[in-house]
């Protein structure tokens, strides 16, 4: 019976009268409102300086990983080139366990840890840390995806500025990458989709992102229907708007090809 | 002849891949306002020799110098003698993300300060001389291979290096695209441009070059004005290559 009561409350919800009466108590009332915009902000604010130092972190290890990759192999003669290649095999090494870590245990988990045990015993803002933990993230998530990149340009690119004078950095810099962002623009795309979505687990740190938000209004009102579903379409139209803003970068660089 | 320096002098290289010894023991001068030709049959280590001659593979034994500094010691900056060997690709590697001009003035003007205005109209006079002025706002996708490789030619030119290397320049071009982009090196020759040339077109040899080199199994086997070298090769292995391709 219980179940033929839930489904009966659904139905009911096509009832307009119902349905604004609901609004009213969920958004309107005691301006529960500012739960959804207030938790919009912020997941909008984690998600851009999350992708910012994502970017960072994630070109920074794809360009050590790349450089390892076409590089250890060649002999070296003078010192200077061996403490060099050295050097490169160890930053090689702490990359390669950042992917590993990160890419192996729930970002949850890492959110947890970060908070609680990295800055366990410092007050510290709960932002910054979000920022910190998703930033993390998703840079290892990046990084394997610029390597990538860089590694389906054609290697006559690299030779082609290496044999006009430019060295390996500036290559890097003006011929190799601007191609290889236009190759991997929509993996990155996803990433960024994703990295958005999984901001909704901020809760776990008792920030106020607009899951929380939503999740608020539901524990106040004991209707689970109208927040969530409300949240679920604001997730929605953002990432819409995103995969449009990506599609258009997208053409505008291909432009080229035609 | 005798009496122009050498530009460049290649002194008992070896080039190792894995196993096989792409280059062994080889040395050899290229002087000023030459244009040596690079002939063999494919795996002779042709290919290699001029892509050690900048530094594109890097020699395991032996030392290469440029205008007298032994650019092999890591102690030189590679990347400023690079900027006066000039190099054309089989695949041409024109750059596809830009136009064909942003592929021209690129290099000199990030490399050599030159300014944007100087660098394009360098690039437009070059250009126009390789018929290829209209083309300037084309991306490189756009055009035929031959026009690619004609680019290509000209983008190294424009960083105005003392020596041009061909790496079998004709070799990925359909057959009627051959001619446009071997006038353009015979032009070039007229110049007095110095060229160090790997091709299969005994024609380009015959015609154009000062000197001719036979290698095989990454050794120079015997090398020649390009006269006697085609009429009165003096080795066995030689005659039996002429005799395969000509």
């Amino acid at each position: 019976m219980n179940w033929f009561y839930n489904l009966e409350t659904k139905i009911m919800l096509l009832n307009l009268e119902d349905f604004k009466a609901r609004f009213i108590l969920n958004f309107i009332k005691k301006n529960r409102w500012q739960y959804i915009t207030r938790g919009l902000r912020l997941t909008v604010e984690i998600t851009i300086f999350a992708l910012i130092l994502g970017l960072i972190l994630g070109s920074l290890a794809a360009v050590i990983r790349s450089s390892y990759d076409l590089t250890h192999t060649k002999k070296c003669s003078g010192l200077s080139q061996k403490i060099y290649q050295f050097i490169l095999s160890v930053l090689n090494i702490i990359c390669k366990i950042y992917l590993t870590v990160i890419r192996g245990t729930p970002s949850v988990v890492q959110l947890l840890i970060i908070y609680f045990v990295i800055f366990g015993d410092v007050a510290v803002d709960k932002v910054f840390v979000a920022v910190v933990a998703f930033g993390i993230n998703s840079g290892a998530y990046v990084a394997e995806i610029i390597r990538s990149g860089i590694m389906s340009v054609d290697k006559g690119q690299f030779e082609a500025g290496r044999s006009l004078g430019f060295g390996y950095f500036s290559t890097m810099r003006y011929i190799i990458l601007p191609q290889a962002v236009k190759n991997i623009l929509p993996a990155l795309g996803n990433e960024f989709i994703v990295l958005l979505k999984e901001t909704s687990i901020s809760g776990y740190i008792a920030l106020e992102d607009l899951t929380k938000g939503a999740d608020i209004i539901r524990s106040r009102t004991y209707d689970a229907f109208m927040p969530l579903i409300a949240i679920a379409l604001i997730y929605l139209a953002m990432v819409m708007l995103l995969s449009w803003a990506v599609g258009i970068l997208e053409r505008r660089l291909r432009r080229d090809e035609r | 002849m005798s009496d122009s320096r050498a530009l460049i002098e290649v002194k008992n290289v070896d080039k190792i891949f894995g196993k096989t010894k792409a280059l062994n023991n080889v040395s050899a001068e290229i002087k000023e306002g030459e244009v040596v030709v690079v002939v063999g049959p494919s795996g002779s280590g042709k290919s290699t020799f001029l892509r050690c001659l900048n530094l594109l593979e890097e020699p395991d034994k032996g030392q290469i110098f440029f205008e007298g500094t032994d650019i092999t010691d890591p102690k030189n900056n590679i990347n400023k003698h690079r900027q006066k060997m000039g190099m054309v690709f089989q695949q041409f590697n024109l750059f596809p993300h830009m136009t064909i001009l942003k592929n021209l003035i690129i290099a000199p003007m990030k490399l050599q300060s030159v300014s944007r205005a100087d660098a394009e109209k360098y690039a437009m006079e070059l250009l126009g001389r390789v018929g290829l002025a209209d083309r300037a706002d084309a991306y490189p996708n756009q055009l035929s291979g031959g026009q690619k490789q004609r680019i290509a030619i000209v983008r190294a030119l424009c960083m105005k290096p003392e020596v041009m290397l061909f790496d079998e320049p004709t070799s990925a071009l359909d057959p009627e695209m051959v001619g446009e982009v071997l006038e353009v090196m015979k032009a070039l020759a007229k110049e007095n441009m110095t060229m160090v040339v790997v091709t299969h077109e005994m024609g380009f040899a015959r015609e154009v070059a000062t000197r001719v080199i036979f290698m095989e199994n990454g050794t120079i086997i015997e090398q020649n004005k390009p006269d006697e070298f085609f009429a009165s090769p003096k080795t066995d292995r030689l005659k039996e290559f002429l005799n395969k391709v000509l």
